[in-house]
This record gives structure tokens, C-alpha cells and sequence, in this order.
């Protein structure tokens, strides 16, 4: 926790002008790759790239892994890191594809899908902020066991999707635009107003950049610590209806890797993993550079594996970036 | 820290809805299909039909991390099953190698008459499957071959060069039956990094080649629904125009149709692989593109234990001249279409 030496009133609803994402010179960067990359797309594949269905595909894409890192982000503002989100994802949508819960109907299977993720994201919370578990740990048992019970429920097998109401709903749309994308706006924008524009959101930056003078300042640090985890389980039960959803079908193996997407993503949109600091626009920037990055290659029919070295450029460089523009600005060491 | 009594009114209540949706959603785990049927597929005995003398025969096989390797274990017990003298020693499937060997130690202790092995890695129990063999247990080794043919009496399994083959010249055939001059075709094939993935990916080069076509758009999706989704809703997007598409996997296979169903999108033919139960109802329905699937059939697993069975009793196959069961069987990469589909809805395995 390097970013403690703040002095602790800096935590408190000071901070929150640093946050206005105009300003960061750090997000213009991360947007001029999004948009270099864009310009790629549009030279190589000109016919295809800018089109309507390109653009909703790409957005499709990253709705699930988008809605994830936005859970992300607040666990990582708060401090702490969440590694159990796939397994969420894939748990969730287990359960809320089994035999039993679709005879109830959509309803129920919506309800499942965010009960679990909920439910599974505040035992990750209660473990983080009563047990006094390290975050690591918490949520790497959550990962294996949440994966685990998956594949205990599923028989290992891929549960397809009989109700139809569920995947019309899901699958189709409003006004044009498919509803996974109105979904991901929606979480989107509910978190970045919770984040920006609450006492819930300030208080998780104040957690996260310290957490003892958010506690003498009067905050229930644990009770928002357990809340947060359960934030990003919600997004992990929200996420997991939209993977249903789109490949028809819950399987145990929805969501893999998910917590590496996210994690890169959230780190990428300049998120310290410190805590603390971090802005969900970012994040967003951060999700559509890998969503695009992937569309590219496979437009032009590239090889998956150069694709991963580029990812891993990309990171690389997005933190390089970051810690550079923190050293001129503090100007120390 | 002056917390809150524990359990105030507020908290009694959110306590009692917890609990309430706890019990709920446990609820919601149930999977047993509403009519059950077991549709697994067995071998006809034949000749060899009538009890023989009892034996034992042990199975190994690693976790049904898919629908694939959970059918195998399931055919593979319903096979046993059909035989009133076989008794069947299957172990807990396992992904750890070590846990496997120790397995099939366990039943090589257990003396049993024969051992049918799926080992999770082929190199890896090549050394308990020869001290099986040299403790006079005769080993079936089962798809995933040992490094010696030394440690097993009888390998079988599928071939997956040709299932990429006969996909191709499927898909070949069809498009020259319509006359499409430089079609493009694509391929959403499994897990770059496997053997089995590669040789599949060079079966279908090698088909399409020889009919003078070539293999458009790739990607490699990972067995599971839901990259198959992903890889091919970028996929469809790079070729506005198909005319056939590949898919290894039909686990994969239902995010691949998910995608196809999304996209809006029927000018192509699709073939499948493995030959799922789900992917050969569609075939049959003949309402979307997918329009066959080549075999890679967890039949094999029956097809083992009923080999098991003669090998224990010291018979041979009943049609053939060789008295003794065959050291190598490799089963065929049938193409199922709407024509042939009804013979080979037994073997369709749950995905």
C-alpha cells in the first residue's frame, strides 16, 4: 500500500475532483490507442470494420467481460483484488440453467443468476472484511470452489437453454440495439453514477486509499468492504446471464479467465492496484481495446497467438504510461 | 468498535430472507430430466451373446470435464451392464496423472481379468499400463494412445486426420454439387495447442486441397460454448459471404450455433464433429445451416468394454478369421447427414 503515504484527508471527498476523466492525461493516451486501433481496423478491413454490425458484434463482445470489470473496478479502488469473477460467471449460469430452475420460468432464472452471484460475492466479502482473510486468498478459494460446485451441479455437461421467453428477451432487442448492450450501458452507468456521484462511491475510494482513516473518520469499513465484494458478485450473476444468453447455454466452463480480462483491463484503464484510485471510463477504454484488438486480428484472419503477445504489449505499455505520468507529477523518486 | 447488537430487528429479517432464498435457490440444483431414458449405446454381442465365464474388468478414465469423456464413462458402464457375468470395477475419474496411476495400481491389485484405460495423458501411464500387462492383465487402451505398444494389448480409437478428411470431402462434394467457383470456406477449429486439433486442421486442409479449394477463415475456439460463440461472432464478421464452415467440436459447437443464430446468417453449409446428440437432432430438423457432422464416437467406450469381455474369456470376434482380437482398432469418422441421421442417433452423446 505505497499510496497510503497520502495524507488521509486526501481519501475523503477531496478526491473526488481528480477524478473528473476530461483532464487525465493518462486516459487521453489509453483513448488515442483505442482509436489507433480503430484506424487499423478501418485500413485493413475497410469494407467490414466501421459497419453497424461490426460495431454491434465488437459491443456484444465485450458487454459480458464489460459488466465484469466494472465490479472489478470497485473491488480494485477499494484495495483489494477479486480473482473468483469467472468462476462466478460460470457458477451463476450453471445454476440458473439446471433443469429445475428453468421450469420455473425466466423470471426465476434471472433471479438465480444474480441471487448466486450476489450471494457468492458477499461470502468473498464477509471472508475480505470480518474474517480478516487477504483478498488474494478469499477470493482464490472462491475461484476454485465457485468452479468446483459448478461442474458438481452440471454433471460437467452443457445445460442448453429451453425457454424461449428467456432467450427472445435476451437475445433480441430495443429500438435496434440488442438488449445485452443496453444492459451493459445501463451497468455501466448506474456504476459510474454509485462510483462518482454517492457516498457509497466515495467511501470506497476513501476504503481503498486508507482504510484506518476512513474508519476513524467514522466509516463501517468492514460493512463496505463485505458490500463491494458484493458488487462485483452482482456483476458476476448479471454477466453470467448475458453469456447464457449468448451462447444459448450454461456450462461450467463460462467464464474462464474472466479474472485476467478483467484484472488487465481494469489495470490498463488506470485503476492503481494499490487502491484508492481508478476511474470506471477507463475501465471501459480498457475493455473495448481488447474486444477490438481480438475483432481485428479476426477479421483479417490472423493467428490467435500474435494476438496474445499484442495483449500483453499492450498491458505492459499502458503501465509503463501510467507510472510515468504518476512520477511527473509527484515528481519524486 | 461499538458494532451493532448482532441480531437486531433488521437483521433478523435480512437474516430469514437470506436463509429464505438460500433454501430456494438449493432448490434449483435438481438435473434429472423429467423422463430419464438410458440411450446409451451397446454393442451387439453377436455369437459371443451368452454368458461366458465371470470376470472382472476394470476402467480408468480421466474427469468428464465434457460432454465427450462423460459419455464415455457412462457407455462404458452401460455396456458393462448388458453382461450378467461381468462385474465392473470403474474408478472415480480423475485430471490429476498421479491420482490415475495410483488408480490403476489399486486395480491391478485388485487382480482384475482386464483393464480398459482412457488415460488423461497418454505418456505419462505408459509405465502402469506395461506393469498391467506384465502382471498378465491384458490393457485396452483406450483413444489416447500409450508411447509403447508394450503396455497395452489392444488400442483403440479415433482417427483424427480423417474426420478432418471426410468433412472436407463433404463439404467439397457439396459445394461442386452447386457449382461454387472459389468458395469460401472456414473453420472454427479446437485448441490450437493439441495434437488432435492440428492433425484435424491438416485433414481438412489436405480434403479441401485435392478437390482444388483452400481453407478461408480461422480461429481456434477452446472446446467449450462459450469461445465458440466468441471465435465465430468475429468470425462471420470478417466474411460478410460463407459458403461452408467447419466446426471441430459440437460442444463448442452450440455457442458456434448460438453466433450463426445472432449473425442471421444461412447461406452456408455448417459441419460439425464428434456428434452430439443436440447437433444430430438439428440435422435432422434440417432447419439451420448445420447440415452434418463428422463422427469421433464415444461409442468406442462400449466398444472396449464388450473387447474386454472376449479378451477375458479367451474369445475372438465373431466374424472375423483371426482368432484372436485385433492389437489396433481404429474407429471410423462416419459423416452423419439428414439421409443416415436416424441409424446414428444411438451413438449422439449429450454435450
Amino acid at each position: 500500500m505505497t499510496e497510503t503515504q497520502a495524507p488521509p484527508q486526501e481519501a475523503l471527498p477531496a478526491e473526488r475532483k481528480r477524478f473528473t476523466f476530461s483532464a487525465d492525461p493518462r486516459l487521453l493516451g489509453l483513448v488515442g490507442v483505442l482509436v489507433i486501433l480503430c484506424l487499423v481496423g478501418q485500413i485493413t478491413r475497410p469494407e467490414l470494420f466501421f459497419t453497424e454490425s461490426n460495431i454491434s458484434t465488437i459491443l456484444r463482445l465485450a458487454a459480458a467481460i464489460g459488466v465484469v470489470s466494472v465490479g472489478m473496478t470497485f473491488v480494485i479502488i477499494s484495495g483489494g483484488i477479486d480473482l473468483s469473477v469467472g468462476s462466478m460467471v460460470g457458477l451463476a449460469g450453471v445454476w440458473l440453467t439446471t433443469l429445475a430452475t428453468q421450469s420455473y420460468g425466466p423470471w426465476v432464472m434471472v433471479l438465480c443468476g444474480l441471487a448466486v452471484g450476489l450471494g457468492c460475492g458477499l461470502v468473498n466479502g464477509v471472508l475480505v472484511a470480518y474474517g480478516k482473510v487477504v483478498p488474494f486468498i478469499a477470493t482464490l478459494a472462491m475461484y476454485v470452489s465457485a468452479r468446483g460446485l459448478a461442474e458438481r451441479i452440471s454433471g460437467r455437461r452443457t445445460q442448453v437453454v429451453a425457454d424461449q421467453d428467456f432467450l427472445a428477451f435476451f437475445r433480441g432487442g430495443f429500438l435496434g440495439i440488442p438488449t445485452l448492450i443496453w444492459l451493459f450501458a445501463l451497468v455501466f452507468a448506474v456504476g459510474w453514477v454509485v462510483l462518482n456521484r454517492t457516498t457509497f462511491g466515495r467511501r470506497t475510494y476513501a476504503v481503498g486509499g486508507n482504510a484506518e482513516a476512513s474508519r476513524l473518520a467514522g466509516i463501517n469499513v468492514k460493512r463496505h468492504l463485505a458490500l463491494v465484494y458484493g458488487v462485483a458478485g452482482l456483476c458476476c450473476g448479471i454477466a453470467a446471464l448475458m453469456v447464457v444468453a449468448r451462447t444459448t447455454a450454461g456450462a461450467s466452463t463460462n467464464g474462464m479467465f474472466y479474472e485476467l480480462d478483467a484484472i488487465a483491463a481494469v489495470v490498463i484503464g488506470g485503476t492503481l492496484l494499490t487502491g484508492g484510485r481508478g476511474s470506471l471510463i477507463g475501465t471501459l477504454v480498457g475493455v473495448l481495446i481488447f474486444t477490438v484488438l481480438s475483432n481485428i486480428f479476426t477479421l483479417n484472419n490472423l493467428d490467435t497467438d500474435i494476438q496474445n503477445i499484442a495483449k500483453g504489449v499492450i498491458i505492459v505499455l499502458a503501465v509503463l504510461l501510467q507510472f510515468r505520468a504518476r512520477k511527473a507529477r509527484t515528481g519524486s523518486q | 468498535m461499538a458494532e451493532q447488537p448482532f441480531l437486531g430487528r433488521r437483521g433478523f429479517l435480512l437474516g430469514g430472507a437470506a436463509v429464505g432464498a438460500g433454501a430456494l435457490l438449493a432448490g434449483c440444483t435438481g438435473n434429472t430430466p423429467a423422463n430419464s431414458e438410458s440411450n446409451a449405446p451397446v454393442a451387439n454381442a453377436g455369437n459371443n451373446a451368452q454368458p461366458g465365464k465371470p470376470i472382472t474388468i476394470g476402467f480408468s478414465a480421466p474427469a468428464a470435464d465434457h460432454g465427450w469423456i462423460a459419455a464415455i464413462t457412462k457407455n462404458a458402464k452401460a455396456q458393462a451392464q448388458k453382461f450378467s457375468e461381468v462385474k465392473f470395477n470403474a474408478t472415480e475419474g480423475t485430471n490429476d496423472v498421479n491420482q490415475q496411476i495410483s488408480q490403476v495400481e489399486t486395480l491391478i491389485n485388485a487382480k482384475v481379468n482386464v483393464l480398459v484405460i482412457l488415460p488423461f495423458d497418454g505418456k505419462a501411464l505408459t509405465a502402469v499400463g506395461q506393469q498391467a500387462m506384465d502382471a498378465g492383465i491384458p490393457v485396452i487402451n483406450l483413444d489416447r494412445v500409450f508411447d509403447t505398444p508394450l503396455a497395452y494389448r489392444t488400442w483403440i480409437g479415433g482417427d483424427n486426420y480423417r474426420m478432418g478428411v471426410n468433412a472436407g470431402n463433404y463439404i467439397a462434394a457439396e459445394l461442386k454439387k452447386k457449382n461454387v467457383a472459389n468458395p469460401v470456406i472456414g473453420e472454427v477449429a479446437g485448441i490450437d495447442s493439441l495434437p488432435l486439433t492440428q492433425e484435424r486442421s491438416k485433414g481438412f486442409k489436405d480434403a479441401l486441397g485435392r478437390a482444388g479449394f483452400k481453407v478461408g477463415p480461422r480461429v481456434s475456439a477452446q472446446f467449450t460454448s462459450e469461445s465458440g460463440e466468441q471465435q465465430t461472432a468475429n468470425l462471420l464478421q470478417g466474411a460478410p459471404k460463407l459458403d461452408a464452415l467447419w466446426n471441430h467440436d459440437d460442444d463448442q459447437g452450440i455457442g458456434v450455433n448460438a453466433a450463426i443464430d445472432t449473425a442471421g446468417r444461412k447461406e452456408f453449409i455448417m459441419v460439425g464433429g464428434a456428434g452430439s446428440k443436440n447437433m444430430m437432432n438439428l440435422i435432422k430438423a434440417d432447419s439451420s445451416p448445420i447440415k452434418a457432422t463428422v463422427l469421433y464416437s464415444p461409442s468406442m467406450a462400449s466398444t472396449a468394454v464388450a473387447l474386454a469381455r472376449l479378451l477375458g474369456q479367451g474369445k475372438g470376434i465373431g466374424d472375423l478369421a483371426e482368432h484372436d482380437i485385433p492389437a489396433e482398432i481404429t474407429t471410423y469418422s462416419a459423416v452423419v447427414t439428414k439421409e443416415n441421421v436416424d441409424q446414428y442417433l444411438d451413438v449422439g452423446f449429450d454435450s
